[in-house]
């Protein structure tokens, strides 16, 4: 069974205390349409685990079959810089399907992020290696699609509907 | 389940069509290494099929100079249509006629239902086969078990 080969650390982006019981890391894709479904159940687990939940999500663009994963995967890093990784996070899975650079740039706007730095930011790649760096520790670690979920660093290879995610969750909070 | 060639193994040498009109020879590709990737069918219906995960990690199998084949029982033209569709980036091989013949000289084909198993090989520049694995049919292997063969190629 795959294994996580990064832990969770300080340059992810996660929810929820750090001495959680339970993490679960999510290897996403902003334009992937089954990440967007499991975007609220995500969100639904969080809110039914409470601290006992820890969550952080990680990059995994899949940029041959998704043009604007890319493009969607550094705007959310740039808005980290900004401490606004979830809030963009968020709201580019709200509107997954209308990407684009263009709504990207909407986007940042909202959350009165500076919508030329990040024109800039996407031109010049300023966040593509740290995407890159979660893809290739993804791939080390058995990602094999997205969205892949590992729960206390083992991959959850079932489906991720909130059923499922929640008893996984539960054996592993030891409830 | 199959049971697949082992390391140790010389790996058998075929001839496929890579495309409806040149064949590639697993022999031609001596002196690099050669992953070889058997998975059931084109055009499963997720996102992150084993092929396209494939794609974006192509640069990374580059780092150790190694050639990546995919192989399934589908023909060139189906190949063609499904390469272009997911903007695939390295070889599907037809293993079509006789049907699935050379996924059966690596141990890695299912007799029920005439398809490929998902069975991945590592094969060494002098062609010994270096590592095998073969996933439960449902389950994407992912491609971390290829990387850290590769890894442990000898020099």
């Amino acid at each position: 069974m795959a294994k996580l080969k990064v832990p969770v650390g300080p340059t992810d982006h996660s929810q929820g205390p750090s001495d959680a019981p339970v993490t679960l890391v999510e290897y996403g894709d902003y334009e992937c349409p089954h990440c967007g479904h499991a975007y609220p159940i995500v969100k639904a687990l969080q809110k039914r685990f409470g601290k006992q939940l820890r969550f952080a999500f990680r990059n995994f663009p899949l940029r041959e079959i998704h043009p604007h994963a890319e493009a969607a995967a550094e705007t959310a890093e740039f808005a980290a810089t900004h401490g606004k990784f979830w809030e963009m996070h968020d709201v580019i899975f709200e509107n997954q399907n209308s990407l684009s650079e263009e709504m990207l740039g909407e986007l940042a706007q909202r959350l009165a992020l500076d919508r030329q730095a990040l024109r800039e930011a996407l031109g010049s790649g300023a966040f593509a290696e740290r995407v890159q760096r979660d893809f290739s520790g993804g791939v080390r670690s058995g990602v094999n699609g997205t969205p892949t979920f590992f729960v206390n660093g083992m991959r959850h290879d079932g489906d991720f509907e909130m059923e499922t995610l929640r008893e996984v969750i539960s054996t592993a909070a030891g409830q | 389940m199959s049971n697949v060639l082992l390391p140790g193994t010389p790996a058998p040498d075929f001839t496929l069509h890579a495309t409806p009109d040149q064949t590639l020879a697993l022999k031609g590709l001596r002196g690099r290494p050669v992953i070889l990737a058997f998975y059931p069918a084109d055009w499963s219906p997720v996102c992150g099929d084993q092929m396209a995960l494939y794609n974006e990690v192509l640069p990374e199998f580059q780092r150790f100079n190694a050639e990546l084949l995919g192989i399934s029982v589908d023909g060139v033209w189906c190949h063609a249509a499904f390469s272009r569709d997911r903007k695939l980036h390295f070889p599907l091989l037809a293993d079509f006629e006789p049907k699935g013949a050379v996924a059966k000289l690596y141990g890695a084909f299912r007799d029920g239902e005439g398809i490929a198993e998902r069975a991945l090989f590592v094969i060494d520049k002098n062609g010994t086969i270096r590592w095998s694995y073969c996933s439960p049919i449902a389950v994407n292997p992912g491609a971390d078990g290829i990387l850290e063969a590769l890894e442990n190629l000898p020099k």
